[in-house]
């Protein structure tokens, strides 16, 4: 390798950086100091006529299924708003990348959203494990970081993300509201859980063990990705529990209801809002409804399966406006699948983003767009009180209990309220808008 | 722009003929190119180009946006640990399914250094990463020193999947499914306005991973090289001839477990995060799959398989963003177009990106050296 | 105790689909020194087809024998168009290959049928401790075993398969057609992938389902020894258990590691598998 001189020069310069690099090793490799506030006052991502929010969720990989309703629900609503005149005359261009699941991906589409497709926003980056490593981010960047898609209790923390507004129950409120419960109606009870081995099953337990530690026989964990519960029933069935509470994902639910047919367990089961819909379930349960005798309905197995709620479950059909409206705004614009409960958490998702970028005026700015957060006053299509104050970022605050029967659902525990410690469950009131009183929904 | 000094594979192997005596490969000495009495020196040319290439870097990251210095930074650390993985299986004949676990290694030896030790200087636990990786390395090739061609992969493969349940296992110091998030320091204080942070990370990143890579030049280029390619075209000649196989295919494994490492440690403190999903399966056999891509026996081919891990990944999804498709089409797309990349490359040129080059740089030229290898 | 035999019992049922993976990837190796990454694909895109096919005509059996049918020509194809022509190639050129078919066909199958899980019904009665559908299972992968053992030892297509393994050139001399047998020996081997993946598929099946499936039938494949089809369906067997026993007494999340250590110290102890005949290996 023949070098010239001048040539040379350049990696002298070169050593000089590395030397220079090197010298800056020797620091601390943690960032301590908080850096320069971001300016708020801007409507990156605002034009004329398009607003560009973005959001990062599992598309393909191992993590995939149970999630792809979301974002074609929320696309239903953008689309339907959209077609509809938009929100102040702008249209919503939602990008929905895929993040495999996989935070090194989440980091990297992240900063692509942020850099390159400049968004106004981030409205519901999926997974506890992928949007806590970029919260940091956006909330340095001050890019609005609303409505994870996750239970986690960290999106509710102003001092630190001031930024971030939680939307889904947080876990630990779902559990204590679940908790007191089974420890009312089921109180000679043995009871075992069976948890997501990660936040979700931390949380969740930590709400549960508040009411129902002395009942409490088995604690079962199961790895999301894993295709087999047989051992954790067992387990649950070993110890001799009466009631199961999940707090897992509808697969591993219906994996729970179809292992426990298998064996002849026919404990009492009750989920999380996170596995409880109805409609996915039935779609996982149906090739086993034949063999499983009776009928052939996958009902058989769904039959006094108890959830929890907050969102209005498509079970309501006609009888909730919400439903009912969210049901033709689907029809004509989302897709092939039938709209599930996961659909309309995507879906209400969006609602409250065009509710939120409506208050934000006909010129938002992101400093807009927070503020009108603030003052967002009712719970929106829930059925629980929505909390997005300077104080509370929690989202919804609660949830209420049903009994599924035959494609109907009893109320078996009326919609509450409760906060993420050792506070008191306390009846809920909420005072919900009808679709029509949404502006950009009721030109439709 | 990366440093290697081996032409190509054919060089590699031509160096021990089949049924030559390994050992006297092995007791040449390392040459020096006549004319250049400075520059001849292998290690000081590789210096010169580790800098210029360093000096490309932070060229290339001045005139880009925080998006592509990202992607320049993972190209980095992706060179580094795929160079790792050359030396196992390009010059030493293991073939690992398992270079992901290692870097899962100094991910979380960064991460549990930056969340509990902030002040501790990103050197030092760089190092520390790498001395991390070196002995889990030992370990594993030390289990698996006796073990030959698939049972290799099959153990290594597990490896791949089972190391990072470790992190499932202690919830509490690593964090669980949810891993370990972290902000790391950015650029320093002097360069404010010069140089952003993600820039001067990707900076950081190539200086470890050049360092990393003229070590890793020098050790496949002397005693130690020749013993790996003895060893890889036929041990039993080797043993007889005096080298210490099992040793030599141990060393093998320290050496590449440190390079995954230290990428490892590259990615925790470019991305701030360290999360056992990231190393799963999927990774380390994109690695390998790269590495063959790249080309086997070169550090060249190291260098094609990092940009082939950035952007055919990148390409994948442009291409995906750019045709107006069916959901399911769009978002399965970029997977398929990597599959093919790799199954075309393989089945067109089989010596890799680096070996097709190569042979036509042979074709059109004589070379004017053999190199030092 | 009763714990302790259901545990067993489940984990024979899984160990079942590790065995026939096992033994697909070890025919392929026999044959062709090759490990076939694309397997699981074979088993995904046959179990889909079988999905497919049982849609339209409402028979499981219908399915499941297109699945057979579909697993057999992808393995075929995939040795004549993409592993016979890499043979002089570096031995992992044709292991790469099959990485990117793998990448390739579970990017399809997404395309295709999306990435949300299908429910997937069970051959037989999947109820009871030990059901008829588990019974199907352990049953169906021992009796093929049995079937490879024999038409490996007594029947002359099997004699002409091993020649046209160990002696490529040898037996073209004498007349065998090299490429059609090894073709075949990948069509039947994918054909037992295809029955690991109609196992594998119940009750839910999605483009990454059987992953995890894939890495412990290589660890089966590797501690039963790869020259050894015997050795490939007790080592599924055993992993199976193994990993039910881990599962159950100590926690799923150490199953993986489990494997691990034991794949190691079986390793340590015997270098080529469990049952690896005792041939003297070079260093």
């Amino acid at each position: 390798m023949r070098t010239d001189p001048i040539r040379a020069a350049r990696p002298l310069a070169a050593v000089s950086l590395a030397l220079a690099v090197l010298a800056a090793g020797c620091t601390g490799a943690g960032q301590t100091g908080e850096g320069a506030e971001a300016d708020l006052d801007v409507s990156t991502g605002v034009t004329d006529d398009t607003v560009t929010i973005g959001a990062h969720m599992p598309l393909t990989g191992p993590a995939a299924p149970g999630y792809s309703q979301i974002s074609v629900g929320a696309q239903a609503v953008y689309d339907f708003v959209n077609a509809n005149g938009g929100v102040h005359g702008r249209t919503i261009e939602y990008l929905a990348e895929d993040d495999a699941y996989d935070p090194t991906r989440t980091v990297e589409v992240t900063r692509e959203l942020v850099h390159e497709d400049e968004v106004f926003a981030m409205v519901g980056g999926l997974g506890t494990p992928t949007h806590s490593k970029v919260v940091d981010f956006l909330n340095r960047e001050g890019v609005p970081d609303l409505f994870p898609s996750s239970g986690a209790l960290m999106w509710n923390d102003p001092e630190k993300y001031p930024l971030t507004y939680g939307y889904q129950v947080d876990y630990t409120k779902e559990s204590k509201i679940l908790g007191e419960y089974v420890s009312e109606e089921f109180e000679d009870a043995e009871v075992g859980y069976l948890l997501q081995n990660d936040d979700v099953g931390v949380d969740s337990q930590r709400g549960l063990d508040m009411y129902l530690q002395d009942q409490a026989v088995a604690v079962e964990h199961y790895e999301s990705g894993a295709e087999d519960l047989s051992a954790q029933i067992a387990g649950l069935e070993q110890e001799g529990a009466d009631v199961v509470v999940c707090a897992c994902i509808p697969n591993y639910v219906a994996l729970a209801l179809l292992e426990s047919a298998r064996i002849g367990y026919e404990p009492q089961f009750i989920t999380s809002s996170i596995g409880g819909d109805t409609v996915t379930l039935r779609g996982l349960l149906s090739s086993f409804a034949e063999q499983a005798g009776s009928g052939g309905d996958p009902d058989d197995f769904l039959n006094g399966l108890m959830t929890l709620g907050y969102l209005p479950p498509v079970e309501l059909g006609g009888d909730d406006p919400w439903v009912e409206f969210l049901r033709g705004v689907y029809d004509e614009y989302g897709g092939d699948a039938p709209l599930s409960n996961t659909t309309v958490y995507g879906m209400v998702q969006a609602v409250q983003f065009v509710r939120a970028l409506e208050a934000a005026g006909e010129d938002p700015t992101r400093a807009s767009l927070i503020e009108a957060l603030e003052s967002l006053e009712s719970g929106g299509p829930g059925l629980v009180p929505f909390s997005s104050t300077g104080e509370d970022r929690g989202g919804y605050a609660g949830g209420f209990i049903t009994r599924y029967e035959d494609g109907e659902l009893e109320m078996v525990r009326d919609p509450a309220v409760t906060d993420s410690a050792e506070g008191d469950i306390e009846p809920a009131e909420v005072d919900r808008p009808l679709p029509e009183d949404i502006g950009p929904l009721a030109q439709g | 722009m990366a440093p290697s000094t081996h032409r190509a594979p054919a060089s590699d192997a031509g160096s021990t003929p089949a049924g030559s005596d390994p050992a006297a490969s092995a007791r040449r000495g390392p040459r020096s190119v006549p004319g250049h009495p400075l520059l001849g020196h292998p290690l000081l040319r590789r210096l010169l180009l580790a800098a210029a290439a360093l000096a490309a870097v932070a060229a290339v990251t001045t005139a880009t946006g925080p998006v592509t210095d990202l992607r320049v930074a993972n190209a980095g650390l992706f060179l580094l640990a795929v160079a790792g993985l050359q030396v196992l299986v390009g010059t030493s004949g293991q073939v690992s399914l398992g270079h992901g676990a290692f870097m899962f290694v100094g991910a979380y030896t960064m991460a549990l250094l930056v969340v509990n030790v902030p002040a501790l200087p990103l050197a030092a636990g760089m190092a520390a990463a790498c001395a991390a990786g070196c002995l889990a390395g030992l370990a594993v090739g030390a289990a698996t020193a006796r073990l030959h061609g698939p049972y290799l992969a099959g153990a290594t493969l597990m490896l791949a999947v089972g190391l990072p349940a470790i992190a499932l296992r202690f919830p509490d110091l690593l964090g669980g499914a949810n891993g370990l998030g972290f902000s790391t320091i950015g650029a320093p204080p002097a360069l404010a306005g010069l140089v952003d942070d993600t820039q001067w990370r990707a900076i950081v990143v190539w200086t470890v991973a050049l360092i990393g890579l003229v070590v890793l030049a020098t050790a496949s280029g002397g005693r130690l090289g020749r013993h790996l390619r003895a060893v890889r075209d036929d041990p039993t000649a080797a043993a007889l001839s005096g080298v210490p196989v099992g040793r030599v295919r141990v060393t093998a494994f320290v050496i590449s477990a440190g390079a995954g490492s230290l990428a490892g440690a590259c990615q925790a403190y470019v991305l701030g995060t360290a999360t056992p999903s990231t190393y799963g399966l999927a990774l380390s056999l994109v690695l390998l799959a790269a590495l063959v891509l790249g080309g086997l026996g070169s550090l060249w081919g190291a260098f094609w398989a990092a940009l082939a891990i950035v952007y055919v990944e990148v390409a994948g999804t442009e291409l995906a963003h750019a045709l107006e498709l069916d959901t399911d089409v769009r978002n399965n797309l970029p997977v398929v177009f990597f599959g093919a990349v790799l199954i075309i490359v393989v089945l067109a040129w089989p010596r890799g990106v680096h070996g097709a080059l190569s042979a036509l740089g042979r074709h059109r030229s004589t070379p004017q050296q053999t190199g030092d290898s | 105790m009763e714990h302790f035999a259901n545990l067993t019992l489940n984990g024979l049922a899984t160990g079942a689909v590790y065995a026939a993976l096992a033994l697909s990837l070890v025919l392929i190796y026999q044959a062709t020194r090759v490990l076939n990454f694309a397997q699981p694909a074979f088993a995904l895109v046959s179990a889909y087809v079988a999905y497919a096919v049982t849609s339209a005509t409402g028979s499981y059996w219908a399915g499941f024998a297109a699945a057979l049918a579909v697993g057999a020509l992808l393995g075929a194809a995939t040795e004549r168009f993409l592993v016979r022509p890499l043979r002089n190639a570096s031995p992992l050129s044709p292991i790469i290959a099959t990485l990117g078919l793998l990448m390739v066909l579970q990017g399809a199958v997404g395309m295709v049928w999306g990435n949300e899980p299908l429910s997937f019904a069970y051959p037989l009665d999947y109820r009871g401790r030990f059901s008829p559908a588990d019974a199907f299972a352990l049953v169906s992968v021992l009796l093929v075993a049995l079937a490879l053992f024999a038409l490996y030892r007594f029947t002359p297509a099997g004699l002409r398969m091993r020649a046209a393994a160990i002696r490529p050139e040898a037996a073209r001399l004498s007349g065998v057609r090299v490429g059609a047998v090894l073709a075949s020996a990948w069509a039947l081997a994918s054909a037992i992938g295809a029955l690991a993946g109609m196992l594998a598929a119940p009750p839910f099946l999605a483009p990454n389902s059987f992953d995890l499936i894939f890495v412990f039938a290589i660890a089966a494949a590797v501690a039963g020894g790869l020259e050894n089809p015997f050795g490939a369906v007790a080592g599924g067997l055993a992993v199976g258990v193994l990993l039910s026993y881990v599962t159950g007494y100590a926690g799923p999340e150490l199953t993986a590691l489990a494997a691990l250590a034991v794949l190691l110290t079986v390793l340590a102890l015997k270098p080529d598998g469990l049952f690896s005949r005792a041939a003297a290996r070079k260093v």
